[in-house]
């Protein structure tokens, strides 16, 4: 009781405080209180399958483990090892996330038994061939877009606010995306992204969203449509865990061969 | 039955004029929904297998529509500072394409490459205007060495390059879409073009073929349709002898072809290259009814007759005539239904819509009119010409050595008749008129070829791509490939994988070879994909499990016959090659044009056959005689063999328009016949006379009409040799051959052989009384 009390109050007073903004000031201040009501998670662990669909009906799956690590002061640090296809199996990326730099990313390949350092700045391609890319992953941080308040909008009974984000970083894929962020849990229902040439690319849709720890909300499910090209892809989330001890030691380049 | 229908027409003139013109008009308010198609599509129909086969294709992978922007700097070498910044710019700028899913250039081709243990994956050229001379030296070596550029998108001595826009149109409303991105792209060059004088660019590929499909119909229609008018004109002018007589034909004409347009745009049919003949068809094939109506009122005003009793006379006597032939012409057309060629369809259904209509005004708004002109006169008739009677005398004396040197030269070019190969070159569809033509004949001798033959080549398997016998037989393949005389280019995954594999391993030279373990290749593939930027992936490569890849192969100009050759001798090649790999035929567009002229053939062999049965019936009913029906069948149909037998000897090569012209020119070649036939029969039958006086009497009553109404059937079928569309100039001059040709045959073929029917059946009369 108390709690939804504090909710209450706590929406009043945004909603007091966002009223006498512009809307590029607005549309931080959201995304300020997203990343502030996501912050203090430590670190977690997920399994993660992803389905690519093309237009013919065929079907393929990717499986793959997802860590992340929070870092205060920087951007996290976050590593996934691949377990399907089973040709790329023990396949691990790790990403140290920069806000506006380009990451730092490796790879270990375990046929090589090598770790090799990726110099790109490219993140805008397919991830493993889905209509996600690396982008669309990776961790968000708050510096990575410039944000503008567009409107309220109720989708599928939720209650969002609607805001554009414009990549501030260089070489991202679009120009623009349009995200629903629900006005009660602060977490994306639904993001538009926008190609080069300014026309609609994908939609991004969240679901199955679940509370860990009584306060981070996390998608279940996570669903990809290219409009375009008319593939898709589901990503489904399962098996979130919290706070389980993972330290910078297991985000290490030289650990990644360890990582099975 | 007729004279009280037409008195109540003349009669009420104005009302018939009024009504018919609402009518006719209420038809051309379609012409508002009319369209022109811009697809290369538009040639196959939705059952094609092939077309399927590639459709399934497209949707695996990519479907790679495209614009190709080539440029040739004026310096003869790319590889500049200034040149290099210009190829930059424009790949950036030509990212805004509507409906633009991907660009390649030299400049953002990703080139990898590798120093220790860190894998480099960058834009080969990026801040051009930032690079020494050495550093471009540099790139040029990188970009003349990788078999991905070289014969792509830039030659071998680096003078022109090619940027490769593939667009995927959502089709919501195609042509439009079609032209937004063309016209983008054509605006783009030409402000380039203003900033760099001296720079030559050239636009081709499917979406610039798609529009030129559009720009060719336009411009014929503005063309074409006006000149037959104008030739239509004068003939009746000079012919008539009448101007009153002459403007309510082409009112009637004018209004039977808007009628028909309106109709097309009513049913939406789209125009096209192919369809866009039908107006013009119609004023050719149209004018006889009216002229026919016009010269019977004239002669029987001249007896003396009043306008209204001329008139009715005159739609007495020629009623049945013209309604047979406005028949057999509309069922020769709509056999084009049989084709296997949509827009032959749409040229038959809008011609025989015209017909239709044109029939409708012919005893209505016609005779109607001619009341409420003024009162004139004209031509009554053509009058007896001395040649054409030398001509009969000639025939019916001479006609076994007539007929013995016909069957002779018949059938020689008969036997001629597989000198003809079936070429459908869609770049050479275009005469030198159109852009779309030059600039891929540069391109191609230039830069890179237009006409490409796409492979999947797959595995049962999901990732099977990576397996090393697998990759090792596509490689055979794509070796096999490269070595062919006919083939350019060659796209395939392999290259990027050995040029990966060396990457791994220091980049050295050595290992530029296709990694040796399935899980390498699966894993080094996954961290390039994870390194490409937006719009540069490999999903036009690899489909989504990984068990298939495509290769494509581009293609020197060759010939249809050529491009069917080289894809068997890929197939028994991978046959007798490969085991790794499940068995997929080539596929693209230009396979689907090498089979389409045969494609054709065969489904209007139906069409013919059909069309042939439905108007033999016609002529044994109009005739009343088995025999004479099935015997004038032989005049009309000789002159389509013969023509196909004159091609062969002296052009060789022939299309789409092949397969439909014997069908088209059939219903309008019996006209004639039914006039020739009906005087005929008229002379043995009423006015008792031998069967040699007959065919003099044949002669002089309707051998001068047929001559006039040949030559404006051959002046309007010529017309189309001036059309820039290939398709439609070989059927201009096949068809006019055939109408030519059809004259001779009414002329020397019919009679000898009506003789020699009398004096069989003579023969045999004369042998059965004797039995009894």
């Amino acid at each position: 009781m108390k709690k939804i009390f504090y909710l209450i109050s706590l929406f009043f007073s945004m909603s007091i405080t966002l009223h006498a903004m512009t809307d590029e000031e607005k549309g931080y201040a959201i995304n300020r209180e997203v990343e502030r009501r996501d912050s203090g998670f430590g670190d977690s662990i997920h399994d993660a399958l992803m389905v690519l669909r093309n237009t013919q009906g065929d079907e393929s799956k990717r499986e793959f483990t997802y860590k992340t690590l929070e870092m205060t002061g920087d951007g996290d640090k976050e590593l996934g090892v691949f377990h399907r296809p089973a040709d790329v199996k023990g396949t691990a990326i790790l990403t140290y996330a920069h806000g506006l730099k380009p990451d730092d990313q490796w790879l270990y390949l375990p046929e090589l038994k090598r770790v090799k350092r990726i110099s790109t700045v490219n993140k805008s391609g397919p991830f493993m061939g889905s209509e996600f890319a690396y982008e669309d992953i990776a961790s968000w941080e708050l510096e990575k877009y410039k944000y503008k308040y567009l409107r309220d909008e109720v989708i599928d009974g939720n209650d969002c606010f609607v805001i554009e984000n414009i990549p501030a970083y260089e070489y991202s894929g679009y120009v623009r995306q349009v995200e629903w962020i629900d006005k009660t849990i602060y977490q994306p229902r639904r993001i538009d992204f926008y190609d080069r040439k300014n026309t609609l690319l994908k939609t991004l849709t969240f679901s199955d969203y679940n509370q860990y720890l009584g306060q981070y909300w996390r998608a279940g499910k996570l669903e990809m449509v290219n409009h375009q090209n008319g593939k898709s892809t589901s990503l489904i989330r399962t098996n979130y865990r919290f706070r389980i001890g993972l330290t910078e030691s297991d985000f290490m380049d030289s650990s990644l061969k360890n990582v099975q | 039955m007729l004279t009280p229908y037409t008195r109540q027409i003349l009669q009420y003139s104005w009302w018939t004029v009024i009504l018919s013109v609402l009518l006719v008009m209420a038809a051309s308010y379609g012409i508002q929904f009319l369209d022109f198609k811009s697809d290369y599509r538009m040639f196959f129909s939705e059952e094609n297998p092939q077309l399927l086969a590639f459709d399934s294709l497209n949707k695996t992978y990519v479907r790679d529509d495209n614009l190709l922007v080539v440029v040739t700097p004026a310096n003869g070498d790319v590889f500049t500072k200034e040149n290099l910044v210009i190829a930059e710019k424009l790949t950036k700028a030509l990212w805004q394409t509507p409906y633009s899913i991907r660009v390649d250039s030299i400049t953002n081709f990703q080139y990898s490459h590798a120093i220790g243990d860190e894998l480099f994956v960058e834009d080969l050229v990026r801040n051009a205007d930032q690079l020494s001379v050495q550093q471009i030296n540099e790139k040029r070596k990188i970009a003349l060495n990788e078999p991905l550029l070289i014969n792509r998108l830039i030659s071998p001595d680096s003078s022109v390059m090619g940027i490769n826009i593939v667009v995927h149109r959502p089709a919501l409303d195609q042509d439009k879409e079609t032209t937004e991105a063309v016209e983008f792209v054509r605006n783009l060059v030409n402000t380039l073009k203003k900033e760099y004088v001296d720079l030559d660019i050239r636009l081709t590929g499917s979406l610039i073929l798609d529009t030129s499909f559009a720009e060719s119909s336009k411009h014929d229609m503005a063309t074409l349709t006006p000149a037959m008018l104008t030739i239509i004109c004068l003939t009746l002018a000079l012919f008539l002898k009448s101007l009153w007589g002459t403007a309510a034909i082409i009112a009637m004409m004018v209004l039977a072809v808007t009628g028909a347009i309106g109709l097309a745009g009513w049913m939406n049919i789209a125009f096209s290259p192919s369809s866009i003949p039908a107006p013009t068809i119609l004023l050719t094939v149209v004018v006889a009814d009216a002229v026919h109506i016009l010269t019977g009122y004239y002669s029987a005003l001249e007896l003396g007759l009043n306008r209204k009793n001329a008139m009715t006379d005159s739609i007495a006597v020629n009623f049945k005539a013209i309604l047979f032939t406005n028949l057999t012409t509309a069922i020769g057309f709509l056999s084009m239904n049989f084709s296997e060629v949509p827009p032959f369809q749409d040229l038959g259904n809008i011609t025989a819509m015209g017909v239709g209509l044109a029939f409708f005004l012919t005893v209505t708004f016609l005779p109607a009119l001619i009341m409420l002109l003024p009162l004139h006169k004209g031509r009554t008739g053509i009058g007896n010409s001395r040649t054409l009677a030398r001509l009969a005398n000639f025939i019916i004396d001479y006609r076994n050595t007539v007929l013995f040197f016909l069957v002779v030269i018949t059938i020689a070019l008969i036997a001629c008749i597989p000198l003809n190969e079936l070429d459908d070159e869609y770049v050479k569809y275009f005469d030198d008129s159109i852009a779309f033509r030059r600039d891929t004949d540069y391109t191609t001798a230039n830069l890179t070829g237009v006409y490409r033959i796409d492979y999947s080549l797959g595995t049962e398997i999901e990732g099977g791509i990576s397996d090393p016998t697998f990759l090792n037989q596509v490689d055979a393949f794509v070796q096999w490939y490269r070595k062919q005389p006919e083939v350019m280019h060659v796209y395939a995954v392999t290259d990027i994988l050995k040029r990966l594999n060396r990457n791994m391993h220091d980049d050295d030279p050595a290992w530029y070879r296709l990694p040796e373990t399935r899980d390498l290749s699966a894993q080094i593939l996954l961290m390039y994909e994870m390194s490409l930027p937006y719009g540069l992936d490999l999903n036009d490569r690899i489909n989504v499990s990984k068990s298939a890849t495509r290769v494509t192969t581009t293609l020197h100009s060759i010939s249809s016959q050529q491009v069917i050759d080289l894809e068997e001798r890929a197939q028994a090649w991978l046959a007798a090659n490969t085991s790794a790999i499940k068995h997929s035929g080539g596929t693209g567009a230009t396979l689907l044009f090498a089979h389409i002229g045969q494609r054709n053939i065969t489904s209007m062999i139906t069409g013919e056959i059909v069309s042939i049965g439905v108007i033999s019936l016609i002529l044994i009913l109009v005739l009343r005689s088995v025999e004479l029906g099935l015997i004038s069948l032989i005049p009309n149909l000789i002159p389509a063999a013969i023509a196909f037998g004159l091609w062969g000897l002296i052009v060789g090569q022939v299309g789409l328009a092949a397969s439909v012209v014997a069908a088209m020119t059939l219903g309008i070649l019996v006209d004639d016949t039914v006039h020739f036939l009906s005087k005929y029969q008229h002379a043995r039958k009423q006015l008792n006379l031998t069967p040699e006086d007959s065919i003099r009497y044949a002669f002089a009553t309707v051998g001068s009409a047929l001559w006039i109404t040949s030559a404006v059937l051959i002046m309007g079928f010529s017309l189309f040799a001036f059309s820039s569309f290939k398709i439609n100039n070989e059927m201009g001059m096949l068809t006019s051959t055939i109408f030519g040709l059809g004259l001779f045959a009414e002329f020397l073929l019919l009679p000898p052989l009506l003789l020699t029917l009398e004096s069989w059946k003579s023969h045999l009369t004369r042998s059965s009384t004797y039995h009894h």
